[in-house]
């Protein structure tokens, strides 16, 4: 019970039906990962109960599957492509809100964080008929262009965030003193936004690797990995798919919670505020 | 203290960059849907409503985009009846182990959007998981059939996969709300009922807006969890849009249906913000 008395409040009888509701709300979230890596080793297939012959064969499978690393190396190279685009232009985005005042920024800004919250599905199909007007073909390089585009939203939206605690006497100071702008960006305004930086290019990576709506509409003759396993889903289902999903989730782990670490120690070791910015980030709230 | 130069420099590219690839090729899914496709399959430039007429006559467009709605919105009251009351929990109650259960309500989050809607086809399936279960205790002979391939299946998946995002701006909101409120409220002799619904829960509207918008238009637009666990039943609007752009080709009707879900989920949009600003304090 010392648990429901934390937090300045006397203890209330519907707590408990709080926590019991928490609990089934985890179990509803977890029950679909639990039963992706437990069947990862079931050796009689994706299906029954109880799992049978726990097995290392699908993951023996999967290392001798070449295509799945074709397309997890093409997504590697797509993700890290389209971080960098959207670095290149998201944290220019950032400062420009931040600090310009220019005709039609309100919808600039509108214009930039949008694909945070449409459907992947508009964002891939007008896409698809721009480079259809303009006669490009369709390959892993259309798809960079599509992630790097919807994914300034993050860099620009975490970035923002960054600029509203940066100390603007540093800048002023240096400029002062007879730096140049270019010095004082990358002296003084680069190092002190490191954290959000390396923050969003966590996020894209992580976003990029796992996207599907998007890729699934300037997808050319190479897979990346999501359209690989959703082309195997069509064919038939083998836990050879939850291996290799249970591979990148984990590796998806480790760069989460290093993006968490990073945050809360950017927000000053102020654990709440960086849980409500994550949240505002996922709002795209840039008011 | 920034001068025009700076402010050119930073301002140009990514205005630019938006202009050609995201401006631009909205206007284009405009132009489209006013054009149409001749009977050798080619697009001709012809200026008209026909596509619009089109999607208000025939029956099956118009009644699946009501049906995804009804989906969407399912999945939101759904994501919002398990978001919150857990938002509310890891806010008021969890005390030293907020950090912990915050991150295990993002953890999922992180599993691909595609990996958990399959997880969930082999939870479904006539000899997936639940089914086998259900014999294996013998709590059923035959394997129940509606579990997959069914709306029920969608709104399941679409309500795991977005509940996390209806969670988020709803605890933000909650963990905004100023501590000495709630004690306030409680030294004058409210209730706790009465202080959750006269003080925390109007306080925390914007949040709960916020959430739905998230969990109503992004299950809105997906076509991937009907495509795997929908069956014909469970079709939704982006399915017709995603034949329409590849077996069905007509480009322009399909540009038609997304512009008009374009058109709903930016009015969507602007109207949680405004009833955001509406209900925020401060």
């Amino acid at each position: 019970m010392e648990l429901l008395v934390i937090g300045g409040l006397s203890p209330i009888p519907r707590s408990r039906w709080l926590l019991a509701h928490a609990v089934v709300v985890f179990a509803f979230l977890y029950l679909p990962v639990v039963v992706l890596i437990l069947y990862s080793f079931n050796g009689e297939g994706v299906g029954g109960f109880p799992p049978r012959h726990l097995t290392l064969d699908w993951y023996r499978v999967l290392f001798q599957d070449a295509p799945i690393w074709d397309s997890v190396f093409n997504s590697l190279q797509v993700a890290f492509a389209a971080m960098v685009i959207s670095l290149t232009f998201g944290v220019p985005a950032a400062l420009a809100l931040d600090r310009a005042q220019f005709p039609g920024k309100v919808l600039f800004r509108r214009l930039v964080l949008l694909p945070l919250i449409l459907p992947g599905i508009i964002t891939g199909l007008s896409l698809l008929m721009l480079f259809n007007v303009a006669g490009t073909k369709l390959s892993l390089l259309t798809i960079v262009l599509g992630h790097g585009t919807a994914l300034i939203s993050v860099a620009t939206t975490e970035v923002f965030a960054g600029l509203q605690k940066l100390d603007r006497a540093q800048e002023e100071a240096s400029l002062d003193l007879g730096a140049n702008y270019w010095q004082t960006f990358w002296r003084i305004t680069v190092p002190n936004l490191k954290l959000p930086i390396i923050g969003a290019a966590l996020l894209i990576f992580t976003l990029s690797m796992d996207e599907i709506a998007v890729s699934f509409f300037l997808i050319g003759r190479d897979n990346t990995l999501p359209l690989e396993i959703w082309g195997r889903l069509r064919r038939g289902i083998t836990p050879e798919i939850n291996a290799v999903s249970t591979i990148i989730f984990v590796f998806s782990l480790v760069a989460i919670v290093i993006w968490y670490r990073l945050r809360v120690r950017g927000g000053g070791g102020d654990r709440d505020a960086a849980g409500t910015e994550i949240a505002e980030a996922a709002e795209g709230d840039l008011a | 203290m920034f001068s025009r130069a700076y402010k050119t420099i930073v301002t140009a590219p990514p205005l630019l960059w938006v202009t050609v690839f995201l401006l631009i090729p909205y206007l284009l899914m405009f132009c489209y849907s006013f054009w149409s496709v001749s009977p050798a399959q080619t697009i001709v430039h012809s200026w008209d409503l026909a596509n619009y007429r089109t999607l208000f006559r025939v029956n099956v467009y118009w009644q699946t985009l009501l049906r995804s709605m009804w989906i969407a919105a399912r999945v939101t009251i759904f994501s919002l009846l398990l978001g919150y009351p857990l938002a509310y929990f890891l806010s008021f109650y969890a005390g030293k182990r907020k950090d912990l259960f915050y991150q295990l309500v993002i953890i999922p989050l992180w599993v691909s959007y595609l990996v958990r809607a399959y997880a969930w086809k082999t939870i479904l399936g006539s000899d997936g998981v639940l089914n086998t279960l259900l014999q294996y205790v013998h709590f059923t002979k035959h394997p129940l059939e509606f579990l997959l391939y069914s709306p029920f299946a969608v709104v399941l998946t679409l309500t795991h996969i977005y509940t996390p995002f209806a969670f988020l701006p709803i605890y933000a909101a909650l963990e905004h709300i100023p501590r000495n409120l709630v004690e306030a409220s409680h030294d004058l002799g409210a209730t706790p009922a009465q202080t959750f619904w006269k003080v925390i829960f109007p306080l925390s509207i914007p949040g709960v807006v916020a959430g739905a918008t998230f969990a109503f238009v992004l299950s809105l637009g997906d076509f991937l969890a009907p495509l795997l666990l929908g069956g014909p039943s469970g079709i939704m609007i982006s399915n017709i849009v995603v034949s329409l752009f590849g077996a069905a080709y007509n480009w322009p009707l399909g540009a038609a249906i997304s512009l008009c879900m374009l058109a709903l989920v930016v009015s969507l949009l602007f109207l949680s913000e405004r009833l955001e600003k509406k209900w925020s304090f401060s």
